[in-house]
């Protein structure tokens, strides 16, 4: 049987049990192999269960420096008898299987087309330590350590990695380097390393992204360090996976950045609301106040803050949410990763709302687009919410570093000071659109001892803030809303458009997430002649390169993660353009992250069996001469 | 009623420490209808912040929905005001106090809001003890959707429809004394000499202070057999008469000190209470539960400061936030700094 040959592009995958601290060992393989030059994209498919279910890690090494998972395993390491049939169904022929041979394999799990590396891992920890939980936490170095001997992985790297974890706990230092050598030893005394799939160092460029000086993060992480930097000063929320680790890092941060080092005091507020809509209240209390505040949620959140996003966007009060995406509806799956809150966030809440969001698509972005957020919030007065998703926010991405202006300064919007309240000759409008864009002034409670108080109300009301049920009056603050939308369109990041080399009517659309594999489908098809002009969208509103790329093609995949093609019916909803046939949807939903292969497939299924005629290089040449 | 407010004042009217007449205090004609117990209370308030000397501007007003939540409108004109959504006005007060502790929150509620759809927010602000006047206007209905029943709404007591009220009643004040609120009063909005020295106290308490004021519902809870009405509140009223006397004020009169308790406020100022149970200590939980269960129990209402815990934390010194409000703070007391993140990359690479 021939074995798979791979430097530096490949799928690994560990089957772990979860609960057994293999997270951190997986996250320093994946680490290694970033730091030894080579691109990396891990990813955690884990079960909604604090211990003893099944959960995998999975590593996409790509020397072009794809992103998003490839689909199919290379090299699976199982160390969970409970998932092994699955697990070794799926290694790709000519792959390996690694496994614990502490107990021999069961006849029934061997198939021919795949290479077996047993190394006794049980045997070892038993052989080497006493304590249960040693030989369980153990467990998960010594295969780390075999790894860097069987795939070539540098040593030394793995070595500062170690220091780096237990820096301030450096007892832990040598223990641990010591599991690493077990590991290490028994691979390379009992099989020919390196096998055939390995890794050598590499120039470390992730295509698509730029080239750039990357860094490995979450996007959680990130998007709270963009709270930071945006000067939020409260925090309100109910933890729910996959997004409580945003105001956990907003936490870790804030205690190190903002405690006032003569008085001890904290320059923020974090509360644990009682639930969704309590946290969101707070927030809107906060921002109403004159503070910068936000709270971070999941599509269940987001619906029972739906009331409030309805208040917020009438009332017009800023406000910063959030939405790390999960598979829904309902609970759904927790723990896995979806695009399907974009309907529901765009529209949430009764009568006519629409809200801005703002799609990241790598931690870079969660941070800039968070720092962004603030100012659109008090900017536009409206909520805005961030769309990421669990695949984003919880696993660690190949990133642009962060990056912050020291010019960049706040806009806190139109908010009239004392100052301005006295030098007023005319009566203060709460919602009067003075600059013709459809945005009002406001005040802060407390600014002025005689003038600027007004009544903040979900009720109608008239231009001085005074309730009305006047229809008149009515329409015309909803139209000044509206208009106020047109204006946002202005302010929220442009798509990117990327131009295919040939000509072509064809393009593709998405956003968030399902770039990297998009962009690296893109590819797949490129080289089978099939050209598609893409554009990643950034924002909503969609503003006019979003209608002009509409127009300017006449098939347009979609390509998103859920069942109703929820971007395409914004975007025939929120559109001009007489799009209804030219919007094809690219759907997947079952809760992993979709694979380029599956993209290029679906696209060139449609292609090829659908109602368009293919498209090849030659053909594009000709429909632009003819 | 009528409906156009006149704006003629008497040239001498009283003026306090900061010049301002009482006028200077009110708000927007009310809506309400005629007899209203809440136009009392917006009544009550006015006269206890012009009595305080607080300036209009520093105080927030927050409420949720129902005729209870439209008062704010209808008194001190010159604060900025929150009307938000059913039953959580105690969430956007928590984030209002959270970005500006200079401030003053009076919160105004009624049963429905507070006790059905907002008990849940009702209950987490009362244990974070978040420095607010909370002022339930109780009438054991739903006024603005035409006479439901409310949860405050005593068992055995009719409705407008002549159904007997057969759940179980939720008492506010007792709940909260349960759950940790740390100044808890009842009063009655027809009981002026009881209620704005009350609100007084409530607004000077440094915490989370709950009044409780039963406001009978004139269109659709008044009638005869109904526990929420006037009549049968003014029988049923066991009052304790309250005196507040603010901060630096001499204290002159006297009275039998058997019954009377004289509670030392944060800011100085003092709260007096005449009690009819000499027993009844208001700065113990259990007596305070036991004194409104007894009075409960012979048919009684019992009405005054319930309970008081003197010196408490409040949320902003549980969290340890600074002196200085956070809506205050700059630019650069707030954002790190690109140097700051050039050491996040470093650690990430």
């Amino acid at each position: 049987m021939q074995a798979k040959q791979s430097i530096n592009d490949f799928v690994i995958k560990f089957a772990n049990v979860n609960g057994t601290g293999s997270a951190s060992a997986n996250s320093m393989f994946a680490k290694a192999i970033f730091r030894m030059g080579i691109p990396v994209s891990p990813r955690n498919i884990f079960p909604s269960n604090i211990q003893g279910m099944p959960t995998w890690y999975e590593v996409r090494v790509s020397q072009d420096g794809y992103l998003g998972r490839r689909g199919g395993t290379d090299i699976m390491v199982c160390v969970n008898p409970q998932s092994i049939k699955r697990d070794v169904a799926e290694v790709e022929s000519g792959g390996y299987f690694i496994y614990d041979s502490t107990k021999p394999l069961d006849l029934r799990l061997v198939r021919e087309d795949v290479n077996y590396i047993g190394i006794p891992f049980t045997d070892i920890c038993l052989r080497e330590y006493t304590d249960a939980r040693q030989r369980l936490l153990f467990k998960n170095v010594i295969y780390v350590g075999a790894l860097s001997a069987l795939m070539n992985i540098d040593f030394n790297v793995l070595k500062d990695l170690v220091a780096d974890q237990f820096k301030g706990k450096e007892k832990l230092i040598t223990p641990n380097i010591y599991a690493l050598e077990l590991g290490h030893q028994y691979a390379s005394t009992h099989f020919d390393c390196p096998i055939g799939i390995h890794l050598e160092r590499g120039h470390r460029v992730a295509k698509h992204i730029e080239d750039f000086d990357n860094i490995l993060m979450d996007g959680n992480t990130a998007a709270a360090l963009g709270a930071v930097y945006a000067g939020a000063t409260v925090a309100a929320w109910y933890p729910i996976t996959p997004s409580t680790s945003v105001v956990d890092a907003f936490d870790k941060y804030c205690r190190r950045l903002r405690i006032d080092p003569g008085t001890g005091k904290k320059n923020y507020a974090i509360i644990q609301a009682e639930d969704e809509l309590s946290a969101l209240g707070m927030v809107i209390g906060a921002n109403w106040n004159g503070a910068r505040a936000f709270t971070a949620t999941s599509g269940p959140g987001v619906s029972l803050m739906s009331e409030f996003l309805g208040l917020a966007y009438f009332a017009e009060v800023p406000t910063v949410l959030i939405d790390v995406q999960r598979a829904g509806p309902s609970t759904g799956m927790p723990t896995r990763t979806q695009q399907s809150d974009v309907l529901m966030a765009a529209y949430a809440s009764h009568g006519d709302t629409k809200h801005v969001l703002l799609f990241p698509a790598t931690p870079a972005e969660c941070f800039s687009m968070t720092v962004e957020a603030f100012d659109l919030a008090e900017r536009l007065q409206t909520p805005i919410i961030i769309m990421s998703d669990l695949d984003l926010g919880m696993n660690e991405w190949m990133s642009p570093p962060l990056e912050f202006d020291d010019n960049f300064r706040y806009d806190r919007g139109k908010v009239l000071s004392a100052e301005d309240l006295d030098r007023m000759e005319e009566r203060f409008g709460r919602y009067k659109d003075v600059d013709g864009d459809g945005i009002p002034y406001r005040t802060y409670p407390g600014a002025h001892p005689e003038k600027g108080a007004y009544f903040t109300r979900g009720s109608s009301r008239d231009e001085y803030a005074a309730y009305t049920e006047d229809g008149a009056e009515y329409v015309r603050n909803m139209d000044r809303l509206l208009k106020k939308f047109e204006t946002a369109k202005s302010l929220v990041p442009e798509p990117k458009i990327k131009q295919s080399e040939m000509e072509t009517r064809h393009g593709a659309v998405f956003f968030g997430t399902t770039a990297s594999p998009a962009y690296e489908a893109i590819e797949i098809l490129e080289k089978e002649g099939i050209d598609l002009d893409t554009m990643r969208i950034r924002s909503f509103p969609f503003n006019m390169d979003v209608e002009k790329f509409i127009r300017e093609h006449d098939r347009i995949f979609v390509i998103e993660q859920n069942r109703d093609g929820q971007m395409r019916r914004l975007m025939l909803n929120e559109t001009s353009a007489e799009a209804k046939e030219k919007l094809i949807p690219i759907l997947e939903y079952d809760g992993l992250p979709v694979t380029a292969r599956k993209i290029a497939g679906m696209i060139r299924n449609y292609i090829t069996h659908g109602n368009v005629t293919p498209l090849t290089r030659r053909a594009a040449v000709e429909e632009e001469t003819a | 009623m009528t409906y156009v407010k006149p704006s003629f004042r008497h040239p001498e009217a009283p003026i306090n420490d900061l010049g301002r007449t009482r006028q200077d205090y009110e708000g927007g004609l009310s809506t309400l209808c005629a007899g209203c117990g809440h136009d009392s209370i917006s009544a009550a308030i006015i006269d206890a912040c012009f009595e305080l000397n607080i300036e209009p501007h520093k105080v927030a007003k927050l409420s949720g929905i129902g005729c209870s939540s439209k008062t704010p409108a209808y008194f001190l004109s010159g604060s900025h005001s929150f009307n938000s959504v059913h039953g959580r006005m105690p969430s956007v007060a928590t984030g209002a106090n959270l970005a500006n502790r200079d401030l003053i929150y009076i919160g105004i509620s009624g049963d429905g809001d507070t006790a059905s759809i907002g008990l849940g927010q009702f209950a987490h602000v009362v244990r974070r003890n978040l420095n607010m006047t909370y002022i339930v206007e109780n009438n054991g209905c739903y006024g603005l959707t035409k006479g439901q029943d409310s949860a405050t709404m005593d068992t055995g007591s009719p409705n407008k429809k002549g159904d007997i009220n057969m759940y179980s009643p939720i008492d506010l004040a007792r709940l909260a004394i349960e759950i940790g609120a740390t100044f808890v009063g009842r009063s009655f909005s027809g009981d002026k000499q009881q209620l704005i020295p009350l609100i007084k106290a409530a607004i000077s308490h440094r915490g989370f202070a709950l009044l409780d004021v039963v406001s009978p519902c004139v269109t659709f809870n008044n009638h005869s057999e109904s526990t929420k009405s006037y009549e049968y509140v003014r029988g049923a009223n066991s009052g304790m008469p309250v005196d507040f006397v603010p901060m630096r004020q001499e204290i002159t009169a006297t009275y039998d000190s058997g019954a009377t308790c004289e509670v030392c406020m944060h800011d100085g100022s003092v709260v007096r209470l005449y009690k009819q149970d000499n027993d009844y200590d208001i700065e113990d939980r259990q007596s305070a539960l036991e004194a409104t269960s007894h009075y409960a129990r012979e048919g009684k209402i019992l009405t005054g400061l319930l309970y008081i815990q003197r010196d408490s934390e409040e949320l902003h010194d549980v969290l340890g936030t600074a002196r200085r409000p956070l809506n205050s703070m700059t630019e650069q007391q707030l954002c790190p700094g690109s140097r700051f993140l050039d050491s996040i990359n470093a650690g990430l690479r």
